[in-house]
């Protein structure tokens, strides 16, 4: 599987949407994304790629786009 | 205005430059809410307060009872913007407060919590063992005092579990199978005290050598009026916590879903503080500002509230301030201790809410 597929996963099994639908995603505009949601995305992706990520980080966290520059400080290029 | 307080250290302003900054954020909240709250706009014609030509500092603008937010529907942003609503932690029968949060609001919150808690935590998150059930945050979007809380700390933590099952029972299971994993770390444990106590503490105790937390840092919050009843005093806790599991470091928090985010931390020498998002003022009986170290009723200040206007209130809890900027643990910024609830007031921490069903 390649990054960008894991990646898309953790986010449509978050949130319970489809892959596709999670390429647009945006923090409190899916139903799911609230702050429950954003603990559960955190550690589907904290699994995935094997990281920790960092509370600012964890914050800073707003889009599925977003997400994509973040994880790169992690040496996950997506 | 608020950005230029995210990006100071939250216990590093000197009493003059956090009392300007402040004094202009809070003005500003104030003229906002004039605007946008109708009831909040009648009570200051009432007063007599126009935001306008104010001038002065925090504790020149008029304040709110707490109280007001279990009666009046308050708040600043339409319904349409409004995308979650928090409840106090009322026991049954009693009046519960509803604060209406929109996104940027909550935020916020969010953001000021994080760096409040990271100034004694640091930004590194730890393995977390959160001292509650799992149906605390179920329902998402009628938040009680008590998820809301859970979860704004739950960012600090990774690999978490709950220790209570929904019966609030000690889940023994899982607590075995998360110290096998992380004994001997830095660990994360947050609760309610009464929780703490009655369900954590006091069943840990009867599994005597099963639990090393030496190295845990608890925080715990929520009120203290249970405990006191049963003369448990915050040096009681502390110690009967190393005893039990071996607890070194217990940080207690002040703070309520009026002002959520705006938490105000025990330093290492036991003082309350505040952070450069908030303001503590004692005020006595005829409302006048109390001197440092004389008993008042205390008014939290916060720049945070904009969806509502929760901004300065005046709470039900009396406490006294100790001093300001010179705290030995070396925060800057007033400290300050508790000292319980009003007489009279009702009963109304997530802690004692949870406590008077017992």
């Amino acid at each position: 599987m390649t990054n960008l597929e894991k990646y898309s996963r953790a986010f449509a099994e978050s949130f319970g949407i489809s892959e596709g639908e999670a390429k647009t995603a945006k923090y409190q505009e899916v139903a799911n994304w609230d702050s429950v949601g954003h603990m559960t995305l955190m550690a589907a992706l904290e699994a995935a790629f094997d990281i920790m990520l960092d509370t600012e980080d964890i914050i800073d966290f707003g889009s599925f786009e977003k997400g994509k520059e973040i994880l790169k400080k992690y040496d996950v290029e997506i | 205005m608020i950005d230029e307080l995210m990006n100071v250290e939250p216990f590093s302003l000197l009493k003059t430059d956090k009392e300007r900054i402040l004094a202009r954020a809070l003005l500003d909240l104030t003229a906002f809410h004039y605007d946008n709250c109708r009831e909040y706009r009648s009570m200051l014609d009432a007063l007599g307060f126009d935001p306008r030509g104010a001038t002065g500092g925090c504790r020149d603008l008029p304040f709110l009872p707490v109280r007001l937010f279990k009666e009046l529907t308050l708040k600043s942003v339409s319904d349409a913007e409004i995308f979650k609503t928090m409840t106090s932690s009322g026991t049954t029968g009693q009046a519960t407060s509803r604060i209406f949060l929109d996104r940027a609001t909550a935020g916020q919150q969010q953001k000021a919590l994080v760096r409040i808690v990271a100034s004694f935590l640091g930004t590194a998150r730890l393995p977390m063992i959160i001292i509650d059930c799992p149906s605390s945050v179920r329902d998402r979007r009628m938040f009680s005092a008590r998820g809301a809380a859970i979860l704004g700390f739950s960012i600090f933590g990774n690999d978490k579990i709950y220790a209570l099952d929904d019966d609030m029972n000690l889940d023994v299971k899982a607590l075995a199978a998360f110290l096998a994993k992380h004994s001997g770390k830095r660990i994360l444990l947050f609760g309610f005290t009464f929780m703490v106590w009655q369900h954590f503490c006091a069943k840990l105790k009867n599994l005597s050598g099963m639990a090393d937390l030496s190295g845990g840092v608890l925080i715990h919050g929520g009120g203290w009026k249970k405990l006191a009843g049963q003369s448990v005093s915050p040096g009681v806790f502390k110690s009967e916590l190393k005893a039990v599991c071996g607890i070194d470091h217990v940080h207690n928090y002040y703070g309520m879903v009026e002002q959520t985010g705006c938490v105000y931390m025990e330093c290492e020498k036991g003082h309350l503080h505040a952070s450069v998002f908030s303001d503590v003022i004692t005020r006595r009986a005829d409302l006048s500002v109390c001197d440092y170290g004389e008993a008042g009723i205390i008014e939290v200040v916060s720049a945070l509230p904009k969806s509502y206007c929760g901004h300065v209130l005046l709470t039900e809890d009396e406490g006294v301030i100790l001093g300001e900027d010179d705290c030995p643990c070396g925060r800057k910024g007033k400290y300050f201790k508790v000292l319980g609830r009003l007489k009279d007031a009702e009963i109304r921490g997530c802690s004692d809410a949870y406590a008077a069903s017992f």
